[in-house]
C-alpha cells in the first residue's frame, strides 16, 4: 500500500527522477545552467544532465563545502549552478557555505537536496534529511520548495531556473503517487488546493500530500469534508491560502515528512497565529531520529500515514 | 591591463595604502590593521602592477579579472587599494565599519561594487575562486582569478578540498597567494596548528609553487609575473610576510607582534604614521 493508493492515485516516478529528466530537457533552453555534484550524481539524477552536457557538469568529489562555494563563484560569474547532494549532506555539511557563499551575497544558486525524509528507507538515519527544510528556511532570501510528485517536481525544476536568487528544492528517493496526473501549474510562492472541503484543511507538502488526500477520502466516509492544500513552497509561504483555509474551514492540520521544529508546520503556525488563529494539529517526525527499515514500514512506524492525519483532524474538530 | 606603474611608484603606493589602513581602522576604532599590513605589497602589486584587468568605472564588467579576499578580515587593504584605484572616493575609507557604509567589517559584494566575493567565514575563498575560474573556462574567456588566503585560514579543511579540485580541473587561470604572516588570532600559527610547509604540500597536490618574501615589492612583482604566465594548471605564491609590516617597531614597543583584530589607539596611530612618512 503506497500513499495515495486509497485515493486512486497511480504510482509515478520519484521526484528526483523527474528533476533529473526535467533538468536534462531544459538544458538547451537554459544555457547558463551548470551542474555541480559532490559525487552522488547517480543518486540525485544530475548525471542525466551531466551525460548530455559534459562541459557543463562539475564533480568536485566528496566535498560538499567546496561544492557549494564553487557554485557561489560560478553564480558570481553569471552561471546558474544547480548544486545537488543528499538533503542532509547539502544542508548540514555545507550550511555555512550556503550562508556565506550563496545566501548572504544573494547569488543565483539552485540547491537541490535529494533523499529527503525517512522514506529513503534502509540506509538509515545518517542519510535522512529531516531537518533540511528548517535549515533552508532559516537563511534570509532562500526560497524553499517541496514538490508533491514527479509532475510538480518537473514543473518546480523549471520554475527554479526562472527564479532569480537562491532556491532550495527538496526531493525524495522513492516513487510517489501522481497527485497532478491532470497537469500542474507550478508557481513559486503559490499553494494549490488539490481537494476542496469545508470542515477542516490539511496543509501538506512532499509525499504527505498524497497521504492527506487519502485521509480526506477516509474522513469522507465519516461525513467529514476535508480540504487539502499542497504547500509546495514553504518559503515564501502563501499567506493568502492559509488565511482563506483558516477562515473557511476553521481548522488546520499540517503534515510533512520533517521534524516538528522549523518545517512547514512551524511556518504555517507562525502565519496562522498572526493573521488567522484557529485550532491546529501537526503530523510530522516530532523531535527524533528514525531508523533503518523499509520505506513503507518506516512511514507507518513514525506516524506519517493517512490514519495519523485522520486522527489529527479529529483532534482539532 | 590597468594601472601598470614602476617599481618605485608601486612601493610609494604601498606606503600610501598602509597609511590608509592605519587611518581607517583607528577611525573605526576596530578592525584588523596588522593582518592588512602583511598583505599590502601583494594587494598593491595586483591592483597597480598591471597584473589585474579591472575598470573602476564599470566594476561589474564581465571580462574583468577577479580578486577574492578569502581572509576577509584584511579588507582594509582591499578598500584602500580600491579607493586608490578609483572605485570610490578616498574620503569614504573613513566610513569603514560605520552604520550605513558599504565598507563593512568584512567584504560584502552586495553592497560594494568591485568586491567579487563576500567573505569573512574563513576557508571559502579558494572554492569561490575555482567557481570563477571554471566559469571563465566555460565561457572561453581569458581572465584570471586571484585568491588571497591567510596562513591560519589553511586550518579550514575546505581549503584542501579546493586545492584538490583546482588540480583536477587544471585551472591555469587561477593563482592563489598565501599571506604567511605567521600569526593567527590566539598566537603564532606554528603553535596553534602548524600547516607548514606550504610549498611542498601544494606541490604534492599538483600545483606549481613559488615561495617569496612577500613584503619585498620586487619579489612580489617577479612572482606575479611568473604566476600569470602559467596557464596549464593552478599555481600558488607562498608569500612569507610579517604581520604589521611597516609599523613593526610600534608593535614591538607594545610587546605584541601579533596585534590581532585591534586598531591602533590615536596615539599609537600617530607613531605608526610617522614610520610611514615618505
Amino acid at each position: 500500500m503506497y500513499l495515495g493508493e486509497l485515493s486512486g492515485l497511480k504510482l509515478g516516478k520519484a521526484t528526483r527522477d523527474a528533476f533529473g529528466d526535467a533538468l536534462r530537457a531544459l538544458g538547451e533552453k537554459y544555457p547558463d545552467v551548470v551542474v555541480v555534484d559532490g559525487d552522488v550524481g547517480n543518486s540525485t539524477r544530475t548525471e542525466v544532465f551531466a551525460k548530455a552536457f559534459p562541459d557543463r557538469a562539475i564533480n568536485v568529489g566528496i566535498a560538499e563545502s567546496n561544492m557549494v562555494s564553487v557554485a557561489g563563484g560560478l553564480a558570481g560569474a553569471g552561471k546558474t549552478p544547480v548544486v545537488a547532494s543528499f538533503a542532509c549532506f547539502l544542508m548540514c555539511n555545507a550550511y555555512d557555505q550556503i550562508r556565506m557563499s550563496v545566501a548572504f551575497p544573494g547569488l543565483n544558486v539552485k540547491l537541490v537536496g535529494s533523499h529527503a525524509g525517512i522514506s529513503i528507507g534502509e540506509d538509515g538515519p545518517s542519510q535522512m534529511g529531516i531537518e533540511d527544510v528548517s535549515l533552508a528556511c532559516s537563511l534570509p532570501g532562500v526560497a524553499v520548495i517541496v514538490p508533491a510528485d514527479a509532475i510538480a517536481a518537473a514543473a518546480a525544476t523549471e520554475a527554479m531556473l526562472q527564479y532569480q536568487g537562491p532556491v532550495y528544492l527538496r526531493l525524495g528517493r522513492p516513487k510517489v503517487a501522481e497527485v497532478y496526473k491532470h497537469g500542474c501549474h507550478f508557481e513559486i510562492g503559490k499553494a494549490q488546493t488539490v481537494r476542496e472541503g469545508d470542515d477542516a484543511t490539511v496543509i501538506a507538502n512532499g509525499l504527505m500530500v498524497a497521504a492527506a488526500l487519502d485521509a480526506a477520502e477516509l474522513l469522507k466516509r465519516e461525513g467529514v469534508s476535508v480540504r487539502v492544500i499542497d504547500m509546495a513552497t514553504v518559503k515564501p509561504i502563501d499567506e493568502e491560502a492559509i488565511l482563506k483555509a483558516a477562515r473557511e474551514t476553521g481548522r488546520l492540520v499540517v503534515a510533512e515528512e520533517h521534524l516538528a521544529h522549523g518545517g512547514l508546520g512551524s511556518c504555517v503556525a507562525s502565519v496562522a497565529s498572526r493573521i488567522a488563529p484557529v485550532p491546529m494539529a501537526f503530523v510530522n517526525l516530532g523531535d527524533g531520529f528514525a531508523e533503518s527499515g523499509d520505506p513503507d514500514g518506516l512511514l507507518v512506524k513514525y506516524g506519517l500515514t493517512p490514519e495519523a492525519i485522520v486522527e489529527a483532524v479529529r483532534k482539532v474538530r | 591591463m590597468t594601472n601598470m606603474i614602476s617599481l618605485d611608484a608601486l612601493q610609494e603606493k604601498a606606503r600610501v595604502i598602509r597609511r590608509h589602513i592605519i587611518n581607517m581602522t583607528t577611525a573605526a576604532a576596530s578592525g584588523h590593521p596588522s593582518s592588512s599590513l602583511s598583505a599590502t605589497e601583494v594587494v598593491t602589486a595586483l591592483f597597480f602592477g598591471g597584473f589585474m584587468n579591472y575598470d573602476p568605472r564599470h566594476p561589474d564588467t564581465p571580462d574583468r579579472d577577479r580578486f577574492v579576499l578569502s581572509k576577509g578580515h584584511a579588507v582594509p587593504v582591499l578598500y584602500a587599494a580600491m579607493a586608490e584605484a578609483g572605485f570610490f572616493p578616498v574620503e569614504d575609507l573613513l566610513t569603514l565599519r560605520k552604520l550605513g557604509s558599504p565598507l563593512e567589517g568584512h567584504p560584502n559584494m552586495r553592497r560594494l561594487p568591485g568586491i567579487d566575493a563576500s567573505t569573512g567565514s574563513l576557508g571559502q575563498g579558494l572554492s569561490v575562486g575555482i567557481g570563477y575560474a571554471l566559469a571563465a573556462r566555460m565561457n572561453k574567456k581569458p581572465h584570471r582569478v586571484f585568491v588571497l588566503i591567510g596562513d591560519g585560514e589553511m586550518g579550514e579543511g575546505q581549503v584542501w578540498e579546493a586545492i584538490a579540485t583546482a588540480h583536477k580541473y587544471q585551472l591555469g587561470n587561477l593563482t592563489a597567494i598565501i599571506d604567511q604572516n605567521g600569526f593567527q588570532q590566539t598566537g603564532a600559527s606554528k603553535d596553534v596548528l602548524d600547516q607548514t610547509p606550504f610549498a611542498s604540500k601544494f606541490e604534492a597536490f599538483g600545483w606549481k609553487t613559488q615561495t617569496i618574501n612577500g613584503n619585498d615589492m620586487p619579489s612580489v612583482v617577479n612572482a606575479l609575473n611568473v604566476a600569470t604566465q602559467i596557464t596549464d594548471g593552478p599555481s600558488v605564491i607562498v608569500s612569507q610576510t610579517r604581520k604589521g609590516f611597516g609599523i613593526i617597531p610600534v608593535l614591538e614597543a607594545e610587546n605584541d607582534l601579533n596585534y590581532h583584530g585591534k586598531p591602533l589607539s590615536p596615539a599609537l596611530a600617530e607613531k605608526a604614521l610617522a614610520l610611514l612618512e615618505k
